[in-house]
C-alpha cells in the first residue's frame, strides 16, 4: 500500500465533492491507497488557540495510528483539507524539532497504548499527482483536453504557508502547472494566496465577504472561467456566498468555484456522478471541451 | 616519573594566564597553577593577569634564566592569537622556541562553559597533557623562503585598479587579469557615485587608462587565471587568454569594423547596459573601454555560425587586425604574491517573484536604472520606461535579498545609500513623485546621513515597512494601468497601497558564482555565504589564512567604493611588505620521510593536498617539499609503513599528550 488517505471532517460534509472526485481520480490513474483507520478530528485551528499541547496530541493520534497502520519505514499520509494538512503538519514538525512537545504528546498517547516515532510524512494531494505521479504520466491518462479554458488557481493561505514543503509560499505554481499539462490556460494572478476569509463568513461575515468579494472580482476581471481550489473552506466561501456579495456590493459575480480534483478528472473523462459535480451551485459551461474524435465531454 | 632518569634534565616553567577575567572568572587559575607544581618536572607554576603584556613576556625570560628552565608552557588564548608572541619570548630568553607550547583554556575552556569546578578540571587535565608532551619536543629551526617581487592581481574592478596601481607606483611588477572585455567593473556602469554625486565615468576612467599605460602593469582582459601552484613567494600561475579575434596588437580601437558589420542593429542584449539594448556581434563594452579594443562574439557572429558572411568588418579594418582563425592563449606566470579583488554579482529579483522582476516590465533592478540614468547609456540618460512611458511616480524597494532570511541574511550596505542615490537622480531626470520603502536607513559613512538630510529636503517620500508585493491588482480606477507596491508603512501601522509607474529593486550583493570554484583554486577560505574569508574580521581583514594571497574589495563581503579602494591600498600594502621582506619564515611543522623505512609505494603522492610529495624515480623513496609542505598531516595518517613523520606532531608527543589527559584528577578549587 503506498499511501494512507486522511479525510477530515469536512470531506465527508460540505466537502464531499472534493472526496468525491479525489476518489475516482486516484482510482481512474491506479494511485494506490488505503483510508486511515480510526482517524479523529485535526483540531482545526480552534483547539490549538485553546490548549496547544492537547491540541498536538489531538492530531499526533492520527500519525501514531498512521504508523501502526502502515509498514513503510516513511508512511506517506494525504490530507487533502488544507486545515487538516497544516494542522498535522505542523505537529509533524513540532514532534521533529521539539523534544519536550514529544516527550509530552507521547505521554498523552501513551495513556491510549499509542505512541509516535516520527514515521509520517503529511502529504497534499496536489503534491502527490504533480510531483510523486508526475504530469507526464497525467497528460497520459488525458481524454478531453481543456483547450480553451481560462483557469484561476486559487491554492489558500494554508497549503503553502508557513510550510512551503512543495511550493512557493508566495507565488505557488504546481496547480497551475497541473492545469496547463490538462490543456487549459491558468489566468496569472497575484491573488493566489490571499485569505478566503476563513470561518470569518460564519462569524464577522463583513470581513470574511469583503475578502471573497476581492478574489472572486479579480479573478473575472482576469477573464477566468473558473475557479479552482485545493481547500473545502476555500470552496465553500468563494462558490456559496456570490450572490450576497453580488447584493451588498453590487457586483456582478458569476464564477463557477471548483476542486482541482474535479476538473482533473473531467480532462480523464471521468462520469459527472463520481466527481460529484451535482453538488456545484455553479454550473460550468464546457460546451468548448471535446474529445479528440469530437464527441463532446461528458461531465456538464 | 619523568622527573627523573631518561628526561632529568628536563626543567618545566609553567604560566597561567587570567586574561584579565576572560579566564579567571571562569577556571580558578591559582588551583590550576598549585596543581601543575605538583607535576614532575615542573620547576616553576605560576598564575599572571596578563602574560601576553611585557611584564609577563619578560617573567618567563628572567625564570629561563634564573631556574635554568627547558620547557615552556603558557595556559592562556588560542594559539592563533599569541603562539608567535610567547615562541618568540622564549626564544628572546635563549630557548629554542619549539620548547615552547601553548594551552587554549581561554576559547577551549572559559569561554565555552560555566561551570567553574568542571571548567577548572578541564583546564588541569589539558595542562597535563601538555607538560607530559613537552619532555619529547625537539630544537627545530625555522625555514626561509625568498619572495618573488611580481603580484599577480585578479579582477579589474575598482579594488584591483586601486591595487594595481599602488603595487605599480611602489615600483613592483603587477600582473592584472581580468575576465571581462573591459576592467572598470561595476563601477563602470554606475551613473554617479553617492554621496557627492561625481561622475563614476570621470573619476574611473583616468584610473584605467593609467592601468593600461603603466610601464610595470601587464594588463591582461578577457582572461581567467587556469591554474595556482607553489607557495607563498613562489606561485606558477597559468592564465587563460580567451580569444577576442581581434589582434590587439593592431586594433586601435577606431570601430569603424562595428560600423560597417553586416548587421545594420544590435541584435543580441548588450551585456553592459544589461540587456536594455542591444549590440552588433563585433563591439566594444563601452566608448571608455580599456583596452580600447573590440572583440567577436562567436555566438552571433555569422561568420563563426555559417562560414558565409561578406565580412564588411575585415574590409574596414585597414590595419588587418581582425582574425578569425585567433585561438585561446596560455600564459604561464611566476608571482610571489596575490591580490583577489574577483568583486561579486548583484542578486537575482527572480528569487523573489512577488516582487514581479521578469514579469511586469516596468520593474527594473538598480543597475537597470543606472544605465537608464546614465547620459552614456542605451537611452541617452532619457527615462524612458519599457513600455515607452516616462514615470510619474517611482517606487524604489530597498533590502531586495539582503536582510531576508527566505534569501540572503546579511545587509548589502550599499543599497541604501545607492537607493538614496537614485531617487535623488529620478527626481533629477523625471521630477516623478519617488517613493523609498526602506527597513532601516543605514546611513552610516562619511557625509552620508547628511545626504539622507539632503533628500528628506526633495521631498523623497520614506515609508518604513518591508514590501508586501508588487502586483498589477488594480482595485480603485486610479490603480488602473499601474503597478501596485502593497507595504506595511510601521510609522502609522497601517498596510499601504501605492500605485506607481515604474519599481526600482534594490538589489542586494552576492558572491560570485563562481567564487567556492575560485576559491579551491586558490587555497583560501570562504565565509558561510560564500564571501571570502579573512584571517582575522578586524585585526587581519586582507589577509587569508594562505600566507601570500590576500583579498580586497567586495569579494570579501559587500562593500561601497570608498571601503573597497581603501582595502584594495591595505592589501597593497600588505603584499609590498612582503615583497620588501624579500623572504618569510615558515613553520618547521612539516613532515619528512624516514627514508630507510619508506618503500616508495606511492600512496602518500596521491592524497597530498598541496603537492608537495614527489618520488625519486632511482631510490624508489617518497621525498617531501618542505616549502611547499602545509603540516596538514594526511600523509603521517596514510603512510602505511608509518615512515612518515611531521615535526611538532610525532607520536611520542601525541601519545604523552592523550596519556596526560587521562589521567584526570579531580579539582581542588582554592575558594
Amino acid at each position: 500500500m503506498k499511501y494512507l488517505s486522511y479525510p477530515g471532517c469536512s470531506l465527508r460534509s460540505t466537502g464531499r465533492a472534493y472526496e468525491e472526485s479525489l476518489v475516482a481520480v486516484f482510482q481512474a490513474l491506479e494511485i494506490q491507497y488505503e483510508e486511515l483507520k480510526d482517524w479523529n478530528c485535526c483540531g482545526a485551528t480552534s483547539y490549538v488557540s485553546i490548549d496547544e499541547m492537547d491540541a498536538f496530541a489531538l492530531a499526533a493520534r492520527n500519525l501514531a495510528l498512521a504508523e501502526l497502520q502502515s509498514p513503510e519505514s516513511t508512511v506517506k499520509l494525504i490530507a487533502p483539507c488544507s486545515a487538516c494538512y497544516l494542522v498535522l503538519s505542523k505537529t509533524e514538525r513540532y514532534l521533529e524539532d521539539y523534544p519536550e512537545v514529544s516527550t509530552n504528546v507521547n505521554a498523552k498517547l501513551d495513556k491510549a497504548g499509542l505512541h509516535y516515532n516520527g514515521r509520517v510524512e503529511v502529504r497534499h494531494p496536489l503534491d502527490v499527482l504533480v510531483n510523486d505521479y508526475g504530469l507526464e504520466n497525467i497528460v497520459k491518462h488525458v481524454q478531453y483536453p481543456l483547450k480553451g479554458l481560462k483557469v484561476a488557481c486559487y491554492y489558500g493561505c494554508q497549503v503553502v504557508r508557513p510550510f512551503a514543503k512543495f511550493d512557493h509560499s508566495h507565488y505557488p505554481v504546481t496547480m497551475d502547472k497541473l492545469v496547463q499539462a490538462l490543456g487549459a490556460e491558468s489566468v496569472d494572478w497575484p491573488l493566489k494566496t490571499r485569505c478566503c476569509g476563513g470561518s470569518l463568513t460564519g462569524t464577522t461575515q463583513e470581513a470574511g465577504l469583503r475578502l471573497n468579494r476581492l478574489l472572486l472580482k479579480e479573478a473575472q476581471k482576469r477573464g477566468a472561467d473558473i475557479l479552482l481550489t485545493c481547500c473545502p473552506l476555500c470552496q465553500h466561501n468563494l462558490e456559496c456566498y456570490q450572490e450576497r456579495i453580488n447584493r451588498i456590493y453590487k457586483e456582478e459575480i458569476d464564477l463557477p468555484v471548483a476542486y482541482f480534483t474535479q476538473l482533473l478528472g473531467v480532462a480523464l473523462g471521468l462520469p459527472e456522478k463520481e466527481l460529484g459535480m451535482q453538488r456545484l451551485f455553479k454550473k460550468l459551461s464546457l460546451e468548448h471541451i471535446t474529445h479528440p474524435k469530437g464527441e463532446m465531454a461528458n461531465a456538464w | 616519573m619523568h622527573g627523573n632518569g631518561l628526561n632529568g634534565s628536563i626543567r618545566i616553567g609553567f604560566y597561567v594566564c587570567h586574561c584579565g577575567h576572560n579566564i579567571a572568572s571562569i577556571v580558578d587559575v591559582k588551583a590550576v597553577a598549585d596543581y601543575v607544581k605538583t607535576l614532575p618536572g615542573v620547576i616553576i607554576s605560576c598564575e599572571y593577569k596578563y602574560m601576553c603584556s611585557d611584564p609577563g613576556q619578560e617573567l618567563i625570560q628572567k625564570d629561563i634564566k634564573e631556574h635554568s628552565l627547558t620547557r615552556i608552557i603558557v595556559a592562556s588564548c588560542s594559539p592563533l592569537l599569541h603562539e608567535h608572541t610567547f615562541r618568540a619570548a622564549v626564544e628572546k630568553g635563549g630557548l629554542n622556541p619549539y620548547f615552547f607550547q601553548m594551552v587554549n583554556i581561554r576559547e577551549d575552556v572559559s569561554w565555552v562553559h560555566s561551570d567553574r569546578r568542571a571548567a577548572t578540571e578541564k583546564a588541569q587535565d589539558l595542562a597535563r597533557a601538555a607538560v607530559q608532551r613537552v619532555f619529547h619536543h625537539k630544537a627545530l629551526e625555522t625555514k626561509h623562503v625568498k619572495i618573488h617581487p611580481d603580484v599577480l592581481v585578479v579582477g579589474g574592478g575598482i579594488a584591483g585598479i586601486h591595487a594595481s596601481l599602488t603595487l605599480a607606483n611602489a615600483g613592483k611588477k603587477v600582473y592584472l587579469v581580468e575576465r571581462d572585455p573591459t576592467i572598470g567593473g561595476h563601477m563602470a556602469m554606475f551613473d554617479k557615485t553617492f554621496p557627492t554625486l561625481d561622475c563614476a565615468a570621470c573619476i574611473l576612467t583616468p584610473k584605467m587608462s593609467q592601468v593600461k599605460n603603466h610601464p610595470n602593469i601587464t594588463l591582461w582582459t578577457y582572461s581567467e587565471v587556469s591554474k595556482v601552484d607553489g607557495y607563498v613567494g613562489n606561485y606558477k600561475i597559468e592564465v587563460k587568454r580567451k580569444p577576442r579575434y581581434i589582434n590587439e596588437e593592431l586594433c586601435v580601437g577606431c570601430m569603424d569594423c562595428i560600423e560597417k558589420c553586416v548587421y545594420k542593429e544590435g541584435r543580441t542584449p548588450d551585456e553592459f547596459n544589461k540587456g536594455l539594448s542591444k549590440r552588433k556581434p563585433i563591439y566594444i563594452p563601452f566608448p571608455q573601454a580599456t583596452p580600447q579594443i573590440v572583440l567577436i562574439d562567436p555566438e552571433s557572429c555569422i561568420e563563426f555560425k555559417s562560414g558565409r558572411c561578406k565580412k564588411t568588418c575585415v574590409e574596414a579594418c585597414d590595419r588587418k587586425a581582425i582574425d578569425f582563425q585567433q585561438k585561446e592563449e596560455m600564459k604561464e606566470i611566476e608571482v610571489g604574491t596575490i591580490i583577489l579583488a574577483t568583486g561579486y554579482h548583484t542578486f537575482d529579483a527572480k528569487r523573489i517573484p512577488f516582487y514581479g522582476y521578469g514579469k511586469y516590465p516596468n520593474v527594473y533592478t538598480s543597475l537597470e536604472v543606472e544605465r537608464l540614468v546614465n547620459a552614456s547609456g542605451p537611452t541617452g540618460g532619457e527615462m524612458i520606461l519599457r513600455d515607452g512611458r516616462h514615470p510619474k511616480t517611482v517606487g524604489i524597494i530597498h533590502c531586495v535579498g539582503s536582510r531576508d532570511k527566505n534569501t540572503n541574511r546579511w545587509c548589502s550596505r550599499t543599497c541604501c545609500m545607492y537607493s538614496l542615490k537614485l531617487a535623488h537622480l529620478l527626481k533629477e531626470h523625471t521630477e516623478a513623485e519617488v517613493y523609498n520603502f526602506y527597513i532601516d536607513i543605514r546611513a552610516a559613512g562619511k557625509a552620508y546621513e547628511e545626504f539622507y538630510d539632503k533628500l528628506l529636503d526633495e521631498n523623497v517620500h520614506f515609508i518604513r515597512g518591508r514590501v508586501a508585493e508588487v502586483s498589477d491588482w488594480a482595485v480603485r480606477p486610479s490603480e488602473e494601468g499601474k503597478l501596485i507596491i502593497r507595504a506595511e508603512d510601521t510609522m502609522i501601522g497601517i498596510v499601504r497601497r501605492i500605485p506607481v509607474d515604474m519599481v526600482v529593486l534594490a538589489v542586494g550583493m552576492e558572491p560570485q558564482a563562481d567564487s567556492q570554484d575560485v576559491r579551491r583554486m586558490f587555497n583560501i577560505s570562504c565565509s558561510t555565504e560564500g564571501f571570502f574569508l579573512e584571517r582575522h574580521p578586524k585585526l587581519a581583514p586582507v589577509d587569508t589564512f594562505t600566507d601570500g594571497i590576500f583579498i580586497a574589495g567586495a569579494c570579501q563581503g559587500p562593500k561601497d567604493i570608498p571601503d573597497s579602494v581603501a582595502q584594495a591600498g591595505a592589501a597593497a600594502a600588505q603584499a609590498l611588505t612582503l615583497i620588501d621582506t624579500g623572504e618569510i619564515e615558515l613553520e618547521p611543522n612539516t613532515a619528512f620521510v624516514v627514508q630507510e623505512e619508506c618503500s616508495g609505494c606511492r600512496t602518500c603522492l596521491t592524497i597530498c593536498p598541496y603537492n608537495a610529495i614527489s618520488r625519486d624515480e632511482v631510490k624508489q623513496k617518497a621525498y617531501i617539499n618542505e616549502a611547499l609542505c602545509k603540516g596538514c598531516g594526511t600523509c603521517v595518517a596514510a603512510c602505511p609503513s608509518g615512515s612518515i613523520k611531521q615535526n611538532l606532531f610525532e607520536d611520542e608527543m601525541i601519545f604523552s599528550e592523550i596519556n596526560g589527559l587521562l589521567e584526570h584528577t579531580p579539582a581542588v578549587c582554592c575558594e
